[in-house]
């Protein structure tokens, strides 16, 4: 047995050739990652930090921690996934000519894979999950969510398909395949590297957590709204959340099936997406269509709840046709089940075929449209205060709406066959994307903060970064539908007609400006955390808020509610208020939570390994992890004892202070 | 407009004003949501199946020239088969009943005598899968045969994780006894071993019945 052979069967695939010494671009983001990591690690170690973080955060059930996690999570990925943008953006700019640009189409193609896989998994589901986390239990009167252990676990599980990903950039490769790895491109044939492998794990790990959030969620809202709260008297944010959270139950199992057969042609040569032996790649096209369409609308529905929120707090107005605004979104949740093949109309399906799904595609206009015009209505002789949140909202109805018209576009199959994979199609699903998803959540951030963390965002900062990215969108991606127009396909690293570069480098202009504008958001928590003192709001409602969230301290006590509220009106806060409704200040009971544990790091860590074994064929690695994974999620259920009471005093000594609190705020005036 | 809305009657007192907090707090002793919880966890691996009976659909008949159903199957030993699932999914019920009375010894031989029909389907299913692939009908065969193993070893591995699942339980029982805590488990392997008889029609009926039509 020679020295290589032990070698491999230790170390699998893995040698000293996986780490990229021959990508200066790689070795220094690599230096800066390793520096910048070492850094915050020694910062914290040199603070005595880590017992803290791991008791109040890394352990904790409280879904409020839990969602805050979810959402640094998803704006450190958020910088990443940017990084790679404007990598994009430079290159396309630059490769005109006969020049190559400064990307070589080994890293170029990785780019616009991780580009895509980073910003939908790991960006825009950790911050709606976040979102949903952290504003469900609050806006339902509850004190936690059903399965709070497991909340915790999903949030690990999310985590760990991050830090796969992240791996991928220095160990090895990731996949060249575009976001969705089309086989037989990225069948093993066609692409024998870990790139797939890294991307199969990522999303299978992280795809656990989701599912089990989602059931989680689903179950929360079922189970435990508060007294009087009947379905129809639910926030819209929570509504929304509830369709969201049914379709990642019924949409992500659909991922995990096609992700596992594509692993099995991969990993022992099974014949479901091949070319021969009866395969047949484009059912793969299909079955994964049919999560991820679903999935836009997982991304988009909880933001339209936010948009609802936002809209009817800052217009000082009940929202007008609450109840045609819930019909809305169960008509899009059922209807985005029955548009996926307009992601392919080119396959060949035939005219009858195509034109079902152009017709379904077309019909969701319906009900967004009827959303957009309760929210016009809303603000219609409403009482309109324009701060940040308000001013992103209205950013997104002027934008969605060019969005939504150019998706109609591109619904009419005989316009798709010419549009289908241009850069018509990238800058159509980016203005809704980002105006519909990102603007819905930099509206959420600057609303919600408050709540989190009892003081408010500078406006100043936030003026600069709103406008940085409103105007940056479209200097960015008005010129990809120009560029579309004329022809220019998606994913291409260089081009020869020169007529192009012009329309490249306008867009790779609008990029530098959302850069700015990301720079911004970063200086607005920067100064506001600074400022805290100054920005800070004692009452816990800071904005005139209608629904429940509002009626807690700010951050609110994590038992949530002292004693539970009972429900008489959809804007239940607001009802509550104009009522004269007075806080009780006393006569609390001992209140029942589950307990911290740190089974999900552990398991969470476990898959990690096995994944990583898994990409590398470690094999000795995945079987001994997969067998630790079972028997520790064995041993965990041996632990009965996963809850504990607040003593009536804590409860009663945190409510005076907030009683004193509010006090002192209405003093002040 | 701001008083436009009603109150909820069940909420208001003698002199018709709102009652915002209930004199008792609403109780939700831990488990209240488990058995909703894992319905839906059910649905979602119901999705799964669901995907691969529609690729067995597709690609089921994809040859390429090698074994078809015909040439493979043995009917009465996947009947053998089946009937010790089924079996296995009465002990199981018979177990529930037991439980239900607090027959905690009663139960736990129900449990065995469970599990151990659900190794003999296993033992029968490796032994069939087996003797396939020493036919030389392997899931690298052809689009039918990657669509077949992976079709009924999904269903297998779900087996075999009940399995586990019920020695843990077992264990935990004999441990602790019949709490509440674990009586909710009990009812959760009970909706999981069901549901795996009921995939299992499906596999049997789609499979194996139709695959002899063919």
């Amino acid at each position: 047995m020679s020295i290589d052979h032990i070698a491999s069967l230790i170390f699998g695939r893995l040698d000293w050739n996986a780490l990229p010494f021959h990508e200066p671009i790689l070795v220094a983001t690599f230096a800066v990652v390793v520096l910048g990591g070492l850094t915050t690690l020694a910062l914290i170690t040199r603070y005595k930090l880590w017992g803290y973080l791991w008791t109040e955060w890394f352990t904790t059930v409280d879904h409020k921690k839990i969602g805050i996690m979810y959402m640094i999570l998803g704006l450190v990925m958020f910088l990443r996934g940017f990084a790679d943008a404007i990598m994009m953006r430079l290159q396309q700019a630059m490769a005109f000519g006969g020049a190559e640009g400064y990307l070589n189409a080994h890293h170029y193609d990785q780019i616009f894979t991780a580009h895509g896989v980073i910003m939908i998994f790991f960006v825009a589901m950790p911050l709606i999950t976040g979102l949903m986390n952290y504003l469900v239990p609050l806006q339902i009167g509850a004190r936690d969510v059903s399965f709070p252990f497991l909340n915790n676990f999903s949030f690990w599980m999310t985590t760990a398909g991050a830090v796969l990903v992240m791996a991928s950039l220095f160990i090895g490769e990731f996949a060249r395949t575009g976001w969705l790895a089309y086989p037989p491109l990225s069948g093993i044939g066609y692409s024998p590297g870990v790139g797939v492998d890294y991307y199969i794990w990522a999303l299978q790990i992280a795809g656990v957590g989701t599912t089990l959030s989602g059931i989680n969620l689903i179950a929360t809202i079922v189970k435990m709204r508060a007294p009087g709260m009947g379905l129809m008297k639910m926030p819209v944010f929570t509504w929304t959340s509830l369709c969201a959270n049914v379709l990642i139950v019924a949409s992500f199992p659909v991922l995990t099936a096609v992700l596992a057969l594509l692993t099995a042609d991969r990993y022992i040569g099974t014949n479901f997406f091949t070319n021969d032996f009866g395969g047949n790649p484009m059912m793969y096209v299909n079955l994964i269509w049919i999560w991820g369409h679903p999935e836009v609308y997982i991304l988009i529905l909880p933001l339209f709840g936010v948009f609802s929120e936002v809209t009817s707090t800052f217009s000082g107005k009940k929202l007008f046709g609450y109840t045609s605004m819930v019909y809305a979104t169960v008509v899009i949740t059922i209807l985005s089940y029955l548009v996926w093949l307009h992601h392919f109309f080119t396959m060949g399906s035939g005219a009858s075929v195509n034109s079902f799904f152009g017709i379904t595609t077309m019909i969701i206009s319906i009900p967004t449209g009827a959303k957009l015009f309760n929210w016009l209505f809303t603000m219609y002789r409403g009482r309109i205060r324009f701060e940040l949140p308000m001013m992103w909202t209205v950013a997104f109805m002027l934008t969605f709406v060019i969005g939504g018209m150019t998706g109609v576009m591109l619904a009419v199959p005989p316009a798709d066959f010419v549009l289908h994979n241009s850069l018509f199609l990238i800058a159509h699903f980016h203005n809704v994307i980002i105006a519909g998803v990102l603007f819905g959540l930099f509206a959420a951030i600057n609303f919600w903060w408050p709540k989190a963390f009892g003081f408010k965002l500078d406006k100043t900062w936030g003026l600069v970064s709103f406008w940085c990215w409103v105007v940056g969108f479209w200097v960015a991606f008005a010129p990809l539908y120009v560029l579309g127009f004329m022809g220019v396909t998606r994913r291409m690293r260089v081009f020869d007609d020169p007529s192009y570069q012009i329309w490249f480098i306008i867009a790779a202009f609008g990029a530098a400006i959302i850069a700015v504008g990301i720079l911004a958001m970063l200086i607005q928590f920067a100064v506001s955390i600074i400022n805290r003192d100054k920005l800070r709001d004692e009452t816990g409602d800071p904005w005139h808020g209608r629904t429940l969230e509002w009626s807690t301290s700010s951050p609110p006590p994590n038992y949530n509610f002292a004693k539970t509220p009972i429900i008489h009106d959809s804007d239940a806060w607001w009802d509550m208020k104009t009522r004269g409704y007075e806080r009780p200040v006393d006569g609390y009971k001992p209140i029942h939570m589950p307990a911290n544990t740190g089974a999900g790091v552990i398991l969470a860590g476990l898959s990690t390994v096995m994944g990583f074994a898994l990409i590398w064929y470690m094999w000795w690695l995945a079987a001994l992890s997969f067998f630790a994974l079972i028997a520790y999620a064995i041993f965990h259920t041996f632990n009965y004892k996963r809850d504990y009471y607040i003593p009536a005093e804590t409860v009663q000594a945190t409510e005076d202070a907030h009683t004193k609190a509010l006090a002192a705020a209405a003093a002040k005036g | 407009m701001s008083h436009a809305a009603s109150l909820n009657p069940d909420y208001v007192d003698e002199a018709g004003r709102p009652i915002y907090h209930p004199v008792e707090e609403p109780h939700h002793p831990e488990g209240h949501s488990t058995m909703l919880g894992f319905w839906i966890y059910l649905m979602s691996d119901c999705l799964i199946f669901a995907m691969l009976f529609a690729v067995y659909a597709v690609i089921g008949a994809n040859y390429a020239a090698g074994p078809a159903p015909k040439d493979l199957f043995d009917l009465p030993l996947v009947a053998l088969n089946t009937s010790m699932l089924l079996l296995s999914s009465i002990t199981y019920g018979f177990a529930m009943l037991a439980m239900v009375k607090n027959r905690t010894a009663q139960m736990q031989i129900w449990l065995a005598i469970t599990g151990v029909f659900g190794l003999c389907f296993l033992g029968i299913e490796l032994y069939e899968f087996a003797h396939l692939i020493h036919l030389g009908a392997t899931p690298q065969r052809s689009g039918f045969l990657s669509a077949f193993f992976v079709l009924v070893g999904t269903h297998g591995l779900h087996v075999t994780f009940g399995c586990i699942w019920l020695v843990t339980l077992m264990i935990q029982v004999w441990r602790k006894g019949l709490i509440p805590a674990n009586k909710r488990r009990l009812m959760c392997l009970s909706l999981f071993w069901h549901f795996l008889d009921v995939i299992w029609i499906g596999v049997f009926t789609f499979v194996y019945l139709f695959g002899m039509l063919r």
